[in-house]
């Protein structure tokens, strides 16, 4: 029995063109509505009881005791010291953890001897709470600035250190081969597949040690000295200046965010050579 | 001329697990001459990817001889290109720098000559237009394409081909065999071709060695007789499923002798070391 082919024609059917779907406001918008309208709604509660004096100060503060307070301290020029000190700490602390925990990350990474070496060390040291370590620090640097730069750097450099030499040790070893195949050299295959492949855990070591960087900052400045708005926290938390404390609070939150933030925009300008996740 | 000669190669592992030695390949002897493409086919743990890693220089060998255009073989070289089985493209870069990729680490050509080689290369495997896009971009069968035309940029004597459709879908890897047969006739290269589907090897080679299961001995050696250009439909020629039919008796009675093949051979002959560097 032969086969017969049969061709199928289509009727002539006038099609629309397809257009997004119109959404709704609302739908556009939920989580903005429905979150900005649950913090606005907390807030209210709050400052309701505040005003009804229902709340003692000396626990708590209130949401328009902790603005105006903030003024305050804006205009004296008190809060922008502070917050000039703290800031100056984090970045010196963690610029020099960056540098020295990419550098470090690599030559672990890359050398097995520097692993072995290296690995006591940074297991002990990376097990252990760093700020257990705030005291000893402040025996070696004081109650100054340099205290505060290393309790950042200590606590900043362990996630960026071992995120880059897992980076480098989890490189794909199909890559290897090919570019071995292709007669590169050690350093060619450092350069254009151990390197390039890393720059994602480096990234994300980046955002991790930003976070304890901060708690490393506050906590630093926690600990003795006179400046710096983990002082303006702990000094707050002493005399039961409850909004004093608050705007301390609110600034180390809101620099957080800021910068995790940051850093996530930086992990994912630097992925986009990734398959979509 | 031969491009590819392999005399007398012999290998053994040394299989720390069941703490004895394990001989992958014993005593081989094949020459592939300019221009021809040979297929070696084989049950799996035959030790045809052993092979494959010796002549591409990933794997050293201590027992035999193998030589590229008459040189012997330590380590890897500029007269050998390799087209994995797992397309290997970096990620991070455009499908254009990958094709630049090996030519880069070669460091043979000059930076015009590289863009002209690339831009023809991408032309030849049917991707120009793409050379921007990144690999996770493309389809499995894209990739290969640029995996392959990366191989050529780089122009070497011999081509060593690592099963390089088995990942692909069924259609694809028909196309792709179509497509490569194209591809070879105008670069004319010397081919080895390492497969465990017979009709792939088959259809196309100039000619197909079998290589027995533990240890990989070379069985025979089949002409394949066709003209060349060949169509796809050619698999359905009863000529050719003669051939087929008598490689996959040859393999058959391989299966026979050593029964299931155990993948204890398979993480032996596997994946050379070269991870992390000492």
């Amino acid at each position: 029995m032969a086969t017969k082919t049969e061709t199928l024609t289509r009727p002539a059917v006038k099609t629309k063109p397809l257009r997004r779907p119109r959404q709704s406001f609302y739908r556009r918008h939920e989580s903005m509505i429905l979150g900005g309208s649950a913090v606005v709604l907390a807030l209210a509660i709050w400052q309701a009881f505040w005003s009804a004096g229902k709340i003692s100060p000396l626990f708590l503060s209130g949401p328009s005791a902790i603005v105006k307070q903030f003024w305050q301290a804006l205009l004296h020029g008190t809060l922008l010291a502070d917050m000039r000190f703290s800031g100056l700490n984090f970045i010196i602390g963690f610029g020099l953890a960056l540098v020295t925990g990419v550098v470090l990350g690599v030559i672990i990474g890359w050398y097995r001897a520097a692993r072995l070496l290296f690995d006591p060390f940074l297991n002990a040291l990376y097990a252990t709470p760093r700020i257990a370590m705030v005291p000893m620090i402040i025996i070696w640097f004081g109650v100054g600035m340099w205290s505060k730069v290393f309790i950042v750097y200590i606590t900043a450099v362990f996630p960026v250190l071992i995120n880059t030499a897992g980076g480098i040790r989890s490189v794909d070893p199909d890559l290897v081969r090919a570019a071995r195949a292709f007669c590169a050299s050690d350093w060619q295959i450092f350069k254009t597949v151990a390197i390039p492949g890393s720059v994602p855990f480096i990234l994300t070591g980046v955002r991790q040690g930003v976070a304890l960087g901060l708690i490393g900052v506050v906590v630093g400045e926690m600990f003795g000295g006179s400046q710096g708005v983990g002082f303006m926290v702990a000094y707050g938390g002493q005399t039961f200046a409850t909004d004093t404390l608050f705007v301390g609070v609110l600034i180390i939150a809101f620099a957080g965010v800021l910068l995790t933030a940051l850093a996530e925009k930086l992990e994912h300008r630097f992925s986009r050579w990734r398959p979509e996740r | 001329m031969q491009k590819l000669e392999i005399e007398h190669l012999t290998k053994r592992y040394w299989l720390e697990r069941y703490e004895r030695e394990v001989l992958a390949l014993d005593d081989i002897c094949l020459s592939v001459a300019d221009g021809e493409f040979l297929a070696i086919v084989g049950p799996s743990g035959c030790g045809k990817t052993t092979l494959l890693n010796i002549a591409a220089g990933l794997l050293p060998y201590e027992e035999g001889t193998v030589r590229i255009d008459g040189k012997q073989v330590h380590g890897p070289g500029n007269d050998r290109a390799v087209v994995f089985q797992h397309a290997s493209l970096l990620p991070w870069r455009s499908i254009l720098g990958n094709v630049r990729y090996g030519m880069e680490m070669q460091r043979r050509f000059d930076e015009s000559t590289m863009r002209q080689r690339a831009d023809y290369l991408l032309k030849l495997v049917g991707l120009s237009g793409f050379g921007n896009h990144y690999p996770s971009e493309l389809s499995g069968g894209m990739q290969q394409r640029a995996n392959l035309a990366r191989a050529l940029a780089a122009d070497p004597v011999v081509l060593l081909m690592d099963e390089p459709f088995a990942a692909l879908d069924a259609q694809t890897r028909e196309f792709m065999q179509a497509e490569l047969l194209k591809i070879w006739a105008q670069a004319a290269k010397t081919v080895l071709f390492i497969t465990h589907q017979i009709n792939e090897a088959v259809y196309l080679a100039d000619r197909v060695a079998v290589l027995s299961a533990r240890p990989g001995r070379l069985k025979r050696v089949f002409r394949v007789p066709f003209d060349r250009p060949r169509k796809l439909h050619l698999k359905r020629d009863p000529r050719f499923l003669e051939i087929e039919d008598a490689i996959w008796q040859l393999i058959e009675e391989e299966a026979d002798r050593i029964g299931v093949v155990i993948a204890e051979n398979e993480a032996a002959v596997g994946e050379p070391t070269v991870w992390p560097p000492q």
